[in-house]
């Protein structure tokens, strides 16, 4: 009896304590909310985009920081920019990687853009005072509208414009905020007059649903980043873009007043490493190789010498 | 509150209540996209689910079946599916049926378990064939609980067509997708309110036909009733089956 009553005790305290602890779970719920004071000095909070890329490029940073003596919070995969972009301006995290003109058309909606460098130069006008970018790497992951090789010889096409040579009505598909964003369908249909019959939401970021409704022909021009490897992989084409519709998107970390000369020493060094070539190398790790961030970004810091 | 009143001005502005991506064509997409998937699961599940209830065999290979079946994330399936057959509905058609089969199925076969076996035996001894029993006897005492299963599973399914959207321009789902991507909270909610609405309806009229359809005979045998009252459990019962998810 006595024995019941203890263990029935011990279940109810078991259950309070429980209660307790998920309840100052809740009180503290939210993730970016500023660590704790002691901490506060000393660890940086690096984010990412929601996107496999990004999230290689944002574990290269905490690696390299963490191989520097750093101590690394990461909040990682956070959605798009229209989600994470108050929370940077708000010094809730201290290292993001971006890409300069797209950062820079989120912060300046009359931004011209122009070369890589001009667009770096520009960005780093826009941005508020309590944020600044370090070097920008060579590497880029640039928006672009992509069709498939046999579309493309089919009606001649090389670039943009020469889209109006089509044929027929373009169906175009990519998540659903493509369809606002300034080069969207509205754009290529007012600035060049190409034939658009609709937006197709296609919600995985230019990903293998995308690419399959491109090869299918489902759709027959997508919104694909230039360091996807399955541009390669699936025979499709980036059509170039002189008239700079897209902005030049070279990866540039975006950071806080925390991150002191020695932090920015070492991320200058890491964008230093990123060359054109090596962000598709990483991504096809992924992508084909099945390989998980970490493991990529620190067989990359070893054989750049960073680790 | 911001994102209330947001909201609110999303729901009443008129320029979303026209055209190809307003609310009430919307609306109608996703509750065609939800009758059309139930009909399906319905046409599957319930055919099968008679049969192992008025047989009683292949009642495990159904529970565990069921019960596997639920458990698959209905988005990867999707995904899995539209890598399979492309973009569009497709997809969605098959990863929603999947997701209704089990609620379905179980109403079915528990709804014909419910019965007092003294009532078939009774049916069978005044003479009454194989297929008048399970017309006269089983279908109408276990109509409550499949309607119960329909209910789940139409809850389910209207809540979940939004993935529809995922791969195609369709249903309320694009207010969802649209307004997480783009940071138009008002959107969001609205769309979700919308689908929840879409929701309540949908289980009044659920709730309603699972009142009517109840037996004259069974009612008449309320447990009030007690000369009357059947030792086991009626076969009117509360909503019974889990819900998955």
């Amino acid at each position: 009896m006595f024995t019941a009553n203890r263990g029935r005790l011990t279940l109810i305290g078991a259950v309070a304590v429980g209660a307790v602890v998920a309840l100052a779970g809740c009180a503290s719920g939210d993730p970016l909310s500023e660590p704790s004071s002691d901490a506060a000095d000393t660890t940086l909070v690096v984010g990412s985009q929601a996107y496999y890329s990004n999230e290689i490029i944002a574990e290269i940073y905490s690696q390299a920081l963490e191989a520097g003596g750093f101590t690394v919070d990461r909040q990682f995969q956070i959605g798009q920019r229209e989600v994470y972009l108050p929370d940077i301006e708000a010094g809730k995290i201290d290292v993001f990687p971006e890409y300069s003109g797209s950062l820079l058309q989120a912060l300046d909606k009359t931004a011209v853009g122009g070369t890589a460098d001009a667009t770096y130069a520009e960005l780093q006008a826009a941005l508020p005072d309590n944020l600044r970018v370090l070097d920008q790497a060579d590497a880029s992951d640039q928006n672009s509208w992509t069709v498939t090789q046999a579309f493309a010889s089919k009606y001649n096409l090389t670039d943009i414009a020469s889209l109006t040579q089509a044929t027929e009505a373009l169906t175009v598909g990519g998540n659903s905020e493509l369809e606002t964003r300034p080069y969207g369908p509205t754009t290529l249909k007012d600035k060049y007059g190409i034939d658009i019959a609709g937006f197709v939401p296609v919600e995985d970021s230019g990903g293998p649903l995308t690419v399959k409704a491109l090869v299918d022909g489902d759709i027959q021009l997508a919104n694909i980043y230039t360091a996807d490897p399955n541009i390669k992989t699936n025979n499709l084409v980036a059509l170039s873009d002189p008239d700079g519709l897209f902005f030049p998107d070279n990866v540039v970390p975006v950071v806080s007043k925390k991150v002191d000369s020695g932090a920015a020493d070492i991320l200058n060094k890491v964008s230093a490493a990123l060359t054109a070539g090596t962000l598709v190398e990483l991504n096809s790790e992924s992508v084909n190789d099945q390989l998980s961030a970490p493991k990529i970004a620190t067989a990359w810091l070893k054989s750049v010498n960073l680790d | 509150m911001n994102f209330l009143t947001e909201t609110v001005a999303w729901l009443l502005d008129p320029a979303n209540w026209a055209g190809d991506g307003g609310i009430p064509t919307r609306l109608a997409q996703h509750l065609i996209f939800t009758v059309v998937t139930l009909l399906v699961s319905f046409a599957i599940a319930v055919p099968a689910g008679f049969a192992i209830g008025h047989t009683g065999r292949g009642r495990s290979v159904a529970v565990a079946t069921s019960g596997a079946l639920r458990a698959i994330p209905t988005l990867g399936l999707l995904t899995l599916v539209a890598l399979w057959v492309g973009i569009g509905l497709n997809a969605p058609f098959v990863a929603l049926t999947v997701l209704a089969i089990p609620p379905l199925l179980a109403g079915a076969y528990t709804g014909f378990e419910a019965i007092d076996r003294k009532i078939i035996d009774a049916a069978r001894a005044v003479g009454m064939s194989e297929a008048q029993i399970l017309i006269k006897v089983e279908l109408p005492l276990g109509l409550p609980l499949l309607i119960g299963g329909l209910r789940s599973a139409t809850l389910q399914v209207v809540a979940t067509a939004t993935l529809a959207a995922y791969i195609a321009d369709f249903g309320l789902g694009r207010y969802l997708f649209e307004g997480l991507r783009t940071r138009d909270y008002g959107q969001m909610l609205g769309g979700s309110i919308l689908v929840i609405i879409l929701a309540i309806v949908l289980e009044g009229v659920f709730a309603l036909a699972q009142k009517l359809v109840v037996p004259r005979g069974v009612t008449a045998g309320r447990p009030t009733d007690i000369r009357n009252g059947s030792s086991r459990s009626r076969a009117v019962m509360e909503l019974s089956i889990e819900e998955g998810k």
